[in-house]
């Protein structure tokens, strides 16, 4: 069981690497998608016995993150009619390498902390520590509104990984309380940006501080 | 004795057949019929019979670039074991050997190419051995994790040994397979990095860098490219599937079955991807090596 999960967390590290390196922010939200419906199938593989909250936070999870968020997101970048982030604040493959950066730091550092026993020989936690850097790289170089959505997704997805440590006795209502939070806010978010669109010409960041009523 | 002539002959006469049913993936999803499944063993036989043009700049060089890399790549391919049996030649350390004898290829194609003079075919050397400088690395830290897992310096039981049920058993070889993906494509000049069919001339990579050989050299040049792709994919086969059924009659049945499978894979990767541009594909290349190097950070920390 340990061997699967471990692979489902090493491919979402590199879904984490695809999403820091494309500039196109279709490829973005396919790639977080990804990342969430994979995210959704751990409890299945964690649990040998699965409890009904459990198997109704993996439903939601995939359900919102891997199909209607994307929909949504996809959607207003249709409307938006933008294609990639033009000029991230740092490039590319910079970003790649504070990426991975990140991640051999969660890696050796996950090692140090003090975890349960039954937890460490997995990868959760360094997982975890990753996917939340990423999340916060993406959140802080890109420009455009809506690969800052991503960037917002990416660090929930990390949280999300944390939480499934404590699964058997995080209520149920937390979970999917946070996973609520999440759509409403992409779900605004993505009808802001669609709003921002028609009523100017530029859905850059660094544009929209100057926004007046 | 017999499984050595089995491998020899595998490796001798199969690869062009890679080619030919990457090329019929490729042909399926776009709707068309596509070459004959045995095109490029009748391109081998037509180039072979023709005559060679040498320009007047030329030295042996140019002649000994793609019969030195032939040599290079068979010995490489003497190396890897296809399938559970043991490689014709294995020693401790022949990974090291299996990386250079490719370093040495790539050297003689590249030297090849600068000796025709032509400033274009030095555009092209350069940027496969910019290239280069990514996937090499990527590629040692793959045997290294290899080596680690193994616990073995002989690129035989490396490849072949089955990955014990082991928590940290499974994540790396993920990793270092998504890796040497990435480092067969970028080494075959498959599609993201260098399209093989193109002739858009500033974009091109490895096609620009045997432009001006004809004939019979040509044929050996297509011949070692599908062979270097054989042996890169046996070796990503392995890291894929490193356990199979332990019957020795099923198992070159399994293997060829395999590569099959990973030509159709590289075929729908060709066919749903366009090329990546010449500035981006440095990031691909880092990406793989990243992968490769997570691999090798998983197991010992």
């Amino acid at each position: 069981m340990d061997n699967y999960l471990n692979g489902i967390l090493v491919i979402v590290l590199v879904l984490n690497l695809l999403s820091l390196g494309t500039s196109r922010i279709n490829t973005i939200i396919k790639a977080v998608s990804a990342q969430g419906a994979l995210l959704g199938i751990i409890p299945f593989v964690v649990h040998q016995h699965l409890t009904l909250p459990a198997v109704l936070v993996a439903v939601m999870a995939i359900a919102l993150k891997g199909i209607v968020i994307p929909l949504i997101m996809v959607h207003a970048l249709r409307e938006a009619q933008i294609k990639r982030e033009i000029e991230p604040m740092i490039g590319l493959l910079p970003s790649i390498i504070l990426g991975a950066v990140a991640t051999a730091f969660s890696l050796l550092f996950a090692s140090q902390l003090p975890l349960a026993s039954q937890h460490v020989g997995k990868l959760l936690v360094p997982t975890s520590i990753a996917t939340v850097f990423t999340g916060f790289i993406i959140l802080i170089t890109r420009y455009k509104a809506l690969t800052q959505v991503v960037g917002y997704l990416v660090l929930e997805n990390g949280i999300y990984i944390f939480g499934m440590l404590l699964i058997e006795s995080m209520p149920l209502i937390v979970e999917l309380g946070a996973l609520l939070d999440l759509f409403v806010g992409i779900f605004v978010i993505c009808i802001i940006t669609n709003h921002i669109n028609q009523a100017f010409s530029s859905m850059d960041t660094r544009r929209l501080v100057t926004l007046k009523e | 004795m017999a499984s050595t002539t089995i491998h020899v002959l595998l490796l001798l006469l199969m690869p062009p057949l890679l080619l030919g049913v990457i090329n019929k993936t490729k042909a399926f999803f776009g709707g068309r019929v596509g070459p004959p499944l045995l095109q490029l063993y009748y391109d081998i036989l037509k180039l072979m019979r023709k005559g060679i043009v040498l320009s007047d700049t030329t030295t042996w060089i140019f002649i000994a670039g793609p019969i030195i890399t032939l040599a290079a790549v068979v010995a490489a391919g003497l190396l890897v074991p296809f399938g559970q049996i043991q490689a014709p030649i294995t020693f401790t350390g022949d990974l090291i050997l299996f990386a250079y004898l490719f370093g040495l290829a790539r050297f003689l194609t590249t030297t090849a190419a600068l000796d025709t003079g032509s400033s274009f075919e030095g555009m092209g050397a350069a940027r496969e051995v910019t290239f280069a400088c990514f996937s090499e690395p990527a590629v040692f830290f793959a045997f290294l994790v290899l080596a680690k897992v193994s616990g073995s310096l002989t690129l035989s039981d490396m490849l072949r040994a089955s990955v014990d049920a082991s928590v940290m058993g499974s994540a790396p070889l993920i990793l270092i397979a998504i890796g040497l993906f990435v480092v067969l494509l970028a080494e075959n000049c498959r599609i993201p990095v260098d399209d093989p069919n193109t002739h858009l001339e500033l974009t091109m990579i490895h096609e620009v860098m045997v432009l001006d050989h004809s004939g019979p050299l040509l044929g050996v040049i297509l011949y070692t490219a599908s062979l270097k792709l054989f042996v890169l994919g046996a070796v990503l086969l392995h890291v894929l599937t490193p356990s199979y059924l332990s019957t020795d009659w099923l198992d070159w049945p399994l293997f060829v079955a395999g590569m099959l499978g990973l030509a159709v894979a590289v075929g729908i990767v060709e066919s749903v991807m366009a090329r990546l541009q010449m500035r981006h594909v440095p990031y691909l290349l880092v990406f793989a090596l990243i992968s490769c190097g997570f691999g090798f950070l998983l197991l010992i920390r």
